[in-house]
């Protein structure tokens, strides 16, 4: 039996970009919908995922695992990609006295690593978003638009930015940041 | 370079030769040179002809409010019209042409309109409107073609445009647009403070016109050089962004400006670099420090090549070293032209007169100018001004107590007239969003009134104030003062009460006032044989003005759109205010009376290019693409867009058309077995204690009896009761339900789900998600569909009875983790199956594999749709239009009577939905068998002979040739339609031609569903 691939198959950008564009593969994703400000979601994220529950527009990370905050009822949580189905399971059980919602999503979205100093820049040119060091610190996440489609992204450490959008969108988002960061084209503002 | 002088010209690089050719001659210039100034030292005085009378017309300006000099610049795929030549900085191998002339500029066959305008008001002011009235048809053969070939402002490129362009959004605390003395000192005060600032300059080059002005002091130095220094302190400071080559071209509310930057049009084809990059810019605070721009004077032949704003004469002599004429006469109402007097006399030309309509002329100024031994006429003006393709002389006269011209006719002989109207604050994008003006009688200009209006942030308070001359303080010392409180309490609205930056002192020469001065009439009968042009562009006259104003018209915005003054691309720059001036003057009321037309972005044009940014080419529009979409494109998909996604309508093989592609996959899916990939069908989850009673309300059918494991095909209206989509629901455990949506509906699906959760249903403990994205889904259907997931390798039991029609498993097909769901939309025993995307590949490969023996193909969308057909299934978008409701489908049944309530419920009681009448759904059978009904043919009451109307009673939504039955078939929504059955509809088409077919059962095909219940 084959293996699965991710719609990029870890497509990287090609010479004359600047800044790194790579697709991160296969990653485990969960959809997870609550009460984010219950004292049992927060401990059942910490117990299961062993991460924080982030707060509003920021992102955490340890360990290789994340929770983005996706809206006031929703986080996106990382993890490894054969561990998805473990992980809505044991939210699953967590919170069974819960109203709640943990999807499996890990085959729903791309996602890819952004690096280099010049991504606030290049995802300035598509997102309406303030993207400077002040207002987009690490830690920060968002979801807005880029070229027309629906994204998130969250700046990881100072150099390492992720960026997500439906799987079905994915090639298009590849090329809006394959031609959004061409060499010659540095703005020089961010 | 025949004007060139042998020094100066603060702009220029006299190391860097540049060649350019203009109409094909190739000439010199110099790095810093813009086209205007390259043409004016190269001797080409006349530069183009006017849009409508094809007058000779030279440049007047030096900057963005240029109405003449328009020029195509580039060649071939980067040819443009309409580039301002003042605007256009020189490049090497620059290309530039004239506009408005045939066969050439200097000999022009349009000329003969002005010839014949001499004699008699041809193109005057609502000339279109009351000439070409009669007869009709001379319009569309006569008049328009004539016209349209003469009028228009150069010629459009023919090439797709190879150049790249971009957006950015930017955010700050405030926005300095205009990078003159007053922009640079609001910028320094804002950015000392602690204020975020973007400064942002429309030209290539800081300083305004400190750089042209040689009598300015700024804190003891010349205003160039202080200027310069900001410039460098600014550039040091990390809160400060500059931009040059940046115009400002509109704002929008809540402090949301555009910002045009021209990248690389002086360096066109740069590698990577876009050629435009349009700023979405957010700001806290944005301070328009404009500036102002000089008016012209109205008098006869004003549009006479070599008659030029007497500050653009100033330009090209002081920062291109330009001379445009050696013998001046310089024509002015106020003290700042004779500025222009004295850069002519330091640049060796001789003023042979300076005319002032002021009766005393006292100014420091002038009595510079008369010491130089210039004569000085007090109260005098220009009657008019002699030369064709280049002035040659004016003739001046005394003007009276009642603005005559009279005394002495006398001539003067000349090559450049510089004249000078008074300066108007620039004040276009303030006044975008609101800005109300005020008019200063004693400065004769429009100056902004914040206390009557102002534009406003999201918090109700003044966002954007106008610093420096943009705000009427004319003289420098003024204007700075004023920018830098300005700049200072931007930054504290901002939070920023950082260092303070002291206000430099400037000095500069005391001017005396103003005298105001709308019209100079030239001698004799009015206007006779001689126009006095305010609107250059555009070719309006004062006598245009005039007569609208005889003809009825009070209101400007009225006297705007009748004689087209301020209209063209220069959005009257130089003509408004003397426009409504002199219609006061007409009108006997005060100018405040007239009021003021309105400014609109951008403030000069700015290119598709960047409107567009990267939204070109592949990346105009997302599409969607199936986790198997590869595989689809390199088997022979013929793609076919169904909403964002492409979706193979057929897989052709080599010889073969659509139509055999199709009628090859519908008889292999009806006798042995088919594979679809359905991965685009919306899937939404939804789950909580109260999703059932969610979903009684969002289906019209009861859902919450669905039993795990269960599937069922629901409907869903909107609150007006119409239907807008359908899909099969399953429910996948307890509490627990996976939403099928149309392709195209799973957005708008969620979108409509979380709308009702989150503002109307908040109480109901349900969570949604969009997981259309997470699976590959695959149809396997026909006869062998069961062998085919059999030999495939499944654990599942898929037995009839294990797994009866609309039921559901889940488990394992060739190693891939599946939802199976027996559901069927083509009729026969079928499978959909689902399988994370990431897996969707190996699935598909399996089943084709496992399927090979029993004889199974892929099929595309149009298969699916006649099978659909085929069986009587809807599709929403055929079937449906938006004033349907399920009743009108016979879909009664999926309509629960049970249920206290669902969206569109009540609707569908409403006496229009449950009247007798109403369009129900058919099926239709040809007379003929072979031929096909065309989608949406009408059916009539009764056929009438041609040209009389038929009243039509409904119309084809489906049709299709059903190679299963080996005839057409369609589906139609007929008036009354289900007491028609066995009625003969007739369906007049094109060319006289009447197709006529029978009212049918819509289910043509295995009606009892022994097919897929097998």
């Amino acid at each position: 039996m084959s293996e699965p691939v991710s719609i990029l198959n870890r497509a990287a950008a090609p010479a004359g970009c600047t800044i790194g564009i790579e697709d991160r593969g296969l990653v485990g994703q969960v959809t997870l919908r609550g009460d984010l400000a219950s004292p049992a979601l927060k401990k059942a994220v910490k117990a299961v995922a062993g991460i924080d529950v982030p707060k509003p527009l920021r992102v955490t990370f340890k360990d290789g695992k994340g929770a983005v905050w996706m809206s006031p009822d929703e986080l996106l949580l990382l993890t490894d990609y054969d561990q998805a189905d473990t992980l809505v399971a044991a939210l699953g059980q967590a919170l069974a006295r819960d109203h709640h919602m943990a999807v499996n999503v890990s085959d729903a979205r791309a996602v890819i690593t952004l690096s280099g100093g010049g991504v606030a820049e290049v995802l300035a040119k598509g997102a309406p978003v303030d993207l400077s060091e002040a207002a987009f610190p690490v830690g920060t996440a968002r979801r807005t638009h880029v070229g027309g489609i629906a994204v998130g992204f969250w700046r990881k450490a100072e150099r390492e930015w992720e960026i997500v959008c439906f799987r079905s969108f994915a090639r298009h988002l590849f090329d809006w940041l394959i031609e959004s960061s061409k060499a010659g084209g540095e703005v020089g503002d961010l | 370079m025949a004007n060139r002088l042998n020094s100066g010209g603060t702009l220029l690089d006299r190391s860097q030769t540049i060649i350019f050719t203009f109409n094909g001659e190739s000439l010199q210039g110099f790095e810093g040179d813009t086209l205007a100034s390259a043409l004016l030292a190269n001797d080409k005085v006349m530069v183009g002809r006017s849009f409508k009378y094809h007058r000779p017309r030279g440049i007047l300006a030096s900057g963005a409010e240029e109405p003449n000099a328009l020029m195509g610049v580039g060649e071939g795929p980067r040819f443009e019209p309409n580039q301002r030549a003042t605007t256009t900085e020189l490049y090497h191998g620059l290309v530039a042409k004239s506009q408005n002339h045939w066969p050439s500029l200097n000999f022009d066959i349009g000329g003969i309109n002005a010839k014949i305008a001499s004699l008699a008001p041809v193109f005057s002011a609502g000339f279109y409107y009351k000439t070409f009235m009669f007869p009709r048809a001379a319009w569309k053969h006569l008049y328009e073609p004539v016209i349209r070939n003469a009028a228009g402002l150069g010629k459009p490129p023919t090439e797709a445009d190879p150049d790249t362009y971009e957006h950015f959004h930017a955010f700050c605390d405030v926005l300095v647009v205009g990078g003159g003395l007053a922009g640079l000192a609001a910028a320094r005060a804002a950015g000392e403070a602690g204020a975020k600032v973007l400064l942002v300059e429309q030209t290539a080059h800081w300083g305004g016109r400190a750089n042209a002005e040689t009598d300015i002091d700024v804190d003891g130095q010349p205003a160039a050089d202080w200027a310069a220094r900001q410039v460098d302190e600014l550039a040091g400071m990390e809160n400060v962004t500059l931009r040059s080559r940046a115009m400002a071209s509109g704002l929008y509310d809540h402090g949301y400006a555009l910002v045009y930057e021209r990248v690389s049009d002086h360096r066109p084809g740069q590698p990577g670099a876009p050629r435009h990059r349009l700023w979405r810019v957010r700001a806290k605070r944005i301070i328009v420090a404009t500036g102002a721009l000089e008016r012209p004077l109205a008098f006869a032949n004003n549009d006479t090549p070599g008659v030029m704003l007497a500050s653009a004469v100033r330009d090209y002599i002081r920062l291109w070293g330009v001379l445009p004429g050696h013998k001046a006469v310089v024509y002015a109402n106020n003290d700042d032209a004779y500025r222009t007097v004295i850069a002519l006399h330091q640049a060796g030309a001789r003023v042979a007169a300076v005319l002032d309509v002021r009766a005393q002329v006292t100014g420091t100024l002038p009595d510079q100018v008369r010491a130089l031994q210039i004569p000085v006429r007090e109260g005098h003006g220009i009657g008019k001004v002699s030369g064709g393709k280049r002035v040659t002389g004016v003739e001046i006269g005394r003007i009276t107590g009642t603005g005559q011209m009279g005394g002495r006719a006398e001539h003067i002989a000349c090559d450049v007239v510089a004249m000078s109207g008074g300066w108007s604050p620039v004040v276009h994008l303030y006044s975008h969003c609101g800005g109300k003006l005020v008019w200063d009688d004693a400065a004769v200009m429009f100056r902004p009134a914040p206390e009557r209006g102002a534009p406003t942030g999201h918090d109700g308070a003044i966002n954007t104030i106008c610093a420096g001359s943009a705000d009427g303080h004319l003289s420098t010392s003024a204007a700075i003062a004023n920018a830098v409180a300005t700049g200072r309490a931007a930054a504290a609205e901002c939070g920023h009460q950082g260092a303070k930056f002291p206000a430099p002192k400037a000095s500069d020469p005391a001017m005396a006032p103003i005298a105001a001065h709308w019209f100079t009439p030239s001698r004799g009968n009015y206007a006779h044989g001689t126009k006095h042009f305010v609107d250059f562009q555009n070719d309006v006259t004062a006598a245009d003005v005039r007569l609208a104003a005889r003809e009825g018209y009070e209101s400007v915005e009225h006297t705007k759109r009748y004689t087209t003054m301020g209209m063209a691309t220069d959005q009257g720059k130089t003509s408004n205010i003397n426009g409504l001036a002199l219609l006061a003057d007409e009108l006997g009321a005060e100018i405040p009376a007239v009021g003021t037309t309105t400014f609109r972005p951008p403030y000069t044009p700015i290119s598709f290019g960047a409107i567009t940014g990267s939204a070109k080419g592949p990346l105009f529009k997302a599409i969607r693409k199936s986790p198997l979409h590869d595989w689809n494109a390199a088997n022979g998909a013929d793609f076919e867009p169904v909403s964002d996604w492409q979706r193979p309508y057929c897989y052709r093989r080599p010889g073969e058309d659509r139509h055999a592609a199709v009628t090859r996959e519908i008889l292999n899916a009806r006798q042995k077995v088919g594979l679809l990939d359905a991965s685009t069908l919306g899937k939404i989850a939804v789950k909580g204690p109260d999703a059932g009673k969610f979903l009684d309300l969002i289906y019209t059918n009861m859902m919450s009896s669905l039993k795990p494991g269960k599937c069922r095909y629901g409907l869903m209206c909107n609150e007006n009761g119409f239907l807008f989509d359908d899909g099969v629901v399953v429910c996948t455990g307890e509490d627990e339900y996976l939403l099928h949506t149309t392709s195209g509906g799973s957005d708008r699906v969620h979108g409509h789900l979380e709308e009702w959760l989150q503002t109307e249903w908040w109480d109901l403990k349900v969570y949604t998600a969009n997981v259309t994205d997470q699976w590959a889904q695959v149809a396997v259907a026909g006869p062998n569909a069961r062998a085919v997931l059999e030999a495939a390798g499944t654990e599942i039991d898929i037995s009839a009875e294990a797994l009866p029609f609309m039921s559901y498993a889940e488990g394992q097909i060739a190693g891939c983790p599946v939802r199976l769901y027996r559901i069927s939309f083509s009729g026969e025993l079928s499978y959909e199956i689902a399988t994370p995307a990431n897996h969707g590949q190996i699935l598909w490969d399996a089943l084709l594999a496992a399927g090979q023996p029993l004889g199974i193909m892929p099929y595309g969308t149009e298969a699916l749709h006649v099978m659909r057909a085929e069986k009587g299934f809807i599709m929403i978008g055929d079937e449906t239009d938006g004033t349907v409701i399920p009743q009108d489908l016979g879909l009664s049944w999926a309509v629960s009577k049970k249920k206290e309530d669902f969206l569109g419920k009540r609707a569908q009681e409403r006496i229009d939905l449950t009247r007798s009448g109403r369009k129900q759904l058919v099926g239709l059978a040809t007379e003929e068998p072979s031929e096909v009904l065309p989608d949406g043919a009408h059916a009539v009451a009764e056929v009438r002979p041609d040209g009389l109307k038929m009243r039509t009673i409904g119309h084809v939504t489906s049709t299709y040739f059903s190679p299963t039955l080996d005839r057409s078939i369609a589906m139609a929504l007929i008036e009354g339609g289900a007491a028609r059955m066995g009625e003969t509809l007739s369906f007049p088409l094109e060319g006289g031609k009447v197709m006529r077919a029978t009212v049918v059962d819509p289910v043509f095909y295995d009606r009892q569903g022994a097919r897929q219940n097998v």
